[in-house]
């Protein structure tokens, strides 16, 4: 199954089981089923609770964060993750503060999907991976599923579990992917792997190794759309130089998920941390800065961080990859790591 | 029976005294912040009430217990005419557990069974529209009453949600209380067209009226909101009235001529001498012994801590 097949089947079965969960977003209907095809076929079979929309996202975002609040459950498709800055103010003032500010007395559980990221040449407005500039807001809740999850699963969680609100960041490059699941032998692949549920029993991180010893040599940790990159460039390591890699893969981003990375970090003593959105002020500086309160000592050098350079994204696919982090460049954290 | 017949048609004593009774208390409560606030006792900011105390009475009273309220930063009259709930709303600008949000969302975020007020100039108008909406989904009968500026105006999402509840049709009653100057840019700087022609655009029902009389305005209002409940569809309605104190703590630069000349369509004396003077003194000395209540109350109470929710039943 395709991870674009899986968010648009879990979609279906939430709306079959829930009434209360309504889809709304701009350009969702069929026969379009919306700009990435997540929404496919729900309008036919759900004509009453499939709301598509003038294109206006500060106020259908307003629209649905006051449909949450009187005890719906939308999810509010935006079409492009850029366009979130659009929703800013109704996601930063209103839905993410009301349950708190309000003492408790109402629940926004509103869930936000948009699909973020790069590498299709979509340049500057259409490419971006905008979630860290929402990392600082208080009672937002960010869920990035890999291929290496099952999406579906997760969207379902975050709609039933009724709390939110929730930005569940999809990828572009991810949507035709098809899913790698852990199968009966533990193995995802050519990797072992293994579920990790201390930071969160929903939304697990995904723990990738391609030995099993006592420890591996470097932790690198990556999200999203990065998770494939991060896959590939501990296998590279891995066939020339032998360097055995630990690849975690969070899903549940915001809270940080320092429970699932410590015991790695703490092992391996070298850490990278690799994103697709910019590198300066992102996830991974919050998370290396958390690592650093609690595990500075056992770690054997300065944690390497991998992201997007301070750059617009252009359009040419040449120069894109130059601003984007690529594969070589997280190895070379990698080596960077081993080197003495 | 038109609006103008209306007009003539005056209140039953009783409910003439209600009025009364709500707006000044109202009145009292938002002069009793502002003495608050020079002894200090108060955090924060304030944005009273006062000179709009008749907008409230005649369009709160005409709804329904599910019916829901959304206002905005000047939101006191609205929700001690909805709620009555003068020691929640005290405790809340003193900043203790009993306030309504036990002081966390302080004079402009509050929030009560059906009512909810925000202090972001526009963000609340496609709120309440997607509350109207999911009502109608309900097939509640429940209505939206949503209370703007005319300062709120200056923002787009109040376009993008009028084009929506007029496409879609939903029970969202638009109360436009304009008082003239948007904190204090005269509405001469900052508006250009009208009210109504910009309500129009979207094919939207939309009326006007200048008038600081409750008894002219409760009538209208009883027809209006028995219009959007039977429609289940929008209306916009504007109120050309004044603010008969400065947008916040003092900061009153308009000229005081014109203060003075509104003060003579102060809302209160419209609707006080209607009323014996005997009479008046008793539901003045019911508000402010009313007040002094809540005050004595909430300056009690202690300051929240965090990690403790206290919710509004603790109060």
């Amino acid at each position: 199954m395709r991870y674009v097949e899986s968010l648009n089947q879990a979609l279906h079965q939430l709306m079959a089981e829930d009434e209360r969960v309504f889809v709304l977003g701009e350009d969702i209907l069929d026969p379009y089923g919306g700009a990435f095809k997540v929404t496919r076929g729900l309008s036919s079979a759900y004509p009453d609770r499939v709301l598509t929309t003038p294109i206006s996202e500060p106020s259908i975002t307003g629209f649905a964060t006051g449909m949450a609040l009187r005890g719906l459950h939308p999810i509010l498709e935006i079409m492009f993750g850029d366009f979130i800055t659009l929703c800013a103010d109704q996601i930063v003032n209103s839905a993410s503060k009301f349950s708190w500010m309000y003492n408790g007395q109402v629940e926004v559980p509103l869930v936000i999907r948009t699909p973020m990221g790069g590498r299709r040449g979509y340049g500057p407005t259409h490419s971006q991976t905008l979630e860290s500039l929402f990392l600082s807001v208080p009672g937002l809740t960010i869920i990035a599923p890999s291929h290496f999850h099952n999406p579906g699963d997760l969207l379902r969680r975050a709609v039933l579990a009724g709390e939110g609100p929730v930005l569940f960041v999809e990828n572009k490059l991810l949507y035709p992917q098809r899913l790698s699941r852990l199968d009966a032998a533990g193995r995802i692949g050519d990797f072992y792997a293994e579920v990790l549920v201390a930071h969160s029993e929903n939304y697990p991180s995904i723990s990738l190794n391609l030995a099993r010893g006592e420890r591996a040599d470097v932790t690198l940790i990556a999200y999203g759309g990065m998770a494939p990159l991060a896959a590939e460039a501990a296998l590279n390591v891995f066939m020339q130089d032998e360097i055995w890699v630990e690849t975690i893969i969070p899903s549940l981003i915001k809270p940080f998920p320092l429970p699932d990375v410590l015991l790695s970090v703490r092992k391996s003593g070298r850490v990278v941390i690799a994103e697709e959105g910019v590198r300066t002020s992102g996830w991974g500086a919050e998370l290396a800065s958390q690592i650093y309160e609690v595990a500075l000592h056992d770690l054997a050098k300065p944690i390497g961080r991998v992201g997007a350079r301070d750059l617009p994204i252009p359009s040419s696919r040449p120069l894109e990859d130059q601003v984007l982090p690529q594969v070589a460049d997280i190895e070379a954290a990698i080596y960077h790591q081993i080197m003495e | 029976m038109t609006i103008e017949n209306l007009k003539a048609v005056s209140l039953a004593a009783n409910l003439r005294e209600q009025f009364y009774y709500q707006m000044v208390l109202v009145r009292r409560f938002e002069e009793r912040v502002f003495e608050l606030f020079a002894r200090g006792e108060l955090f924060g900011t304030t944005h009273a009430y006062i000179g709009q105390e008749a907008n409230a009475v005649a369009v709160l009273n005409h709804l329904q217990d599910d019916d829901i309220v959304v206002s905005n930063h000047r939101c006191h009259g609205h929700y001690l005419t909805r709620t009555g709930d003068v020691e929640g709303l005290m405790a809340e600008l003193m900043g203790r557990v009993g306030g309504v949000c036990s002081g966390r969302g302080g004079s402009q975020h509050l929030c009560s069974t059906n009512f909810y007020t925000s202090g972001i100039q526009g963000s609340t108008v496609p709120i309440a529209a997607g509350m109207a909406y999911a009502e109608k989904q309900n097939g509640t009968g429940t209505i939206v009453v949503l209370f703007v500026g005319d300062g709120t105006f200056g923002q787009g999402t109040i376009y993008e949600t009028f084009n929506m509840i007029s496409l879609w049709q939903i029970p969202l009653l638009v109360v436009v209380e304009n008082n003239r100057y948007a904190q204090t840019t005269p509405l001469v700087l900052s508006f250009a067209g009208s009210f109504l022609t910009r309500a129009k655009a979207f094919d939207l029902s939309a009326g006007e009226i200048e008038s600081n009389d409750v008894e002219e305005l409760y009538p209208r209002f009883g027809r209006i909101i028995q219009e959007v409940r039977d429609r289940c569809g929008p209306h916009v309605e504007v109120i050309h009235t004044y603010r008969l104190c400065a947008h916040s703590k003092g900061d009153d630069h308009r000229p005081p001529a014109e203060i003075e000349a509104w003060g003579g369509k102060d809302p209160l004396k419209i609707l006080g001498q209607r009323i014996t003077t005997e009479r008046r003194s008793e539901l003045e000395k019911r508000a402010c012994d009313r007040i002094d209540q809540a005050e004595a109350v909430a300056k009690e109470m202690p300051f929240p801590t965090l990690g403790q929710q206290s919710g509004p039943s603790s109060r």
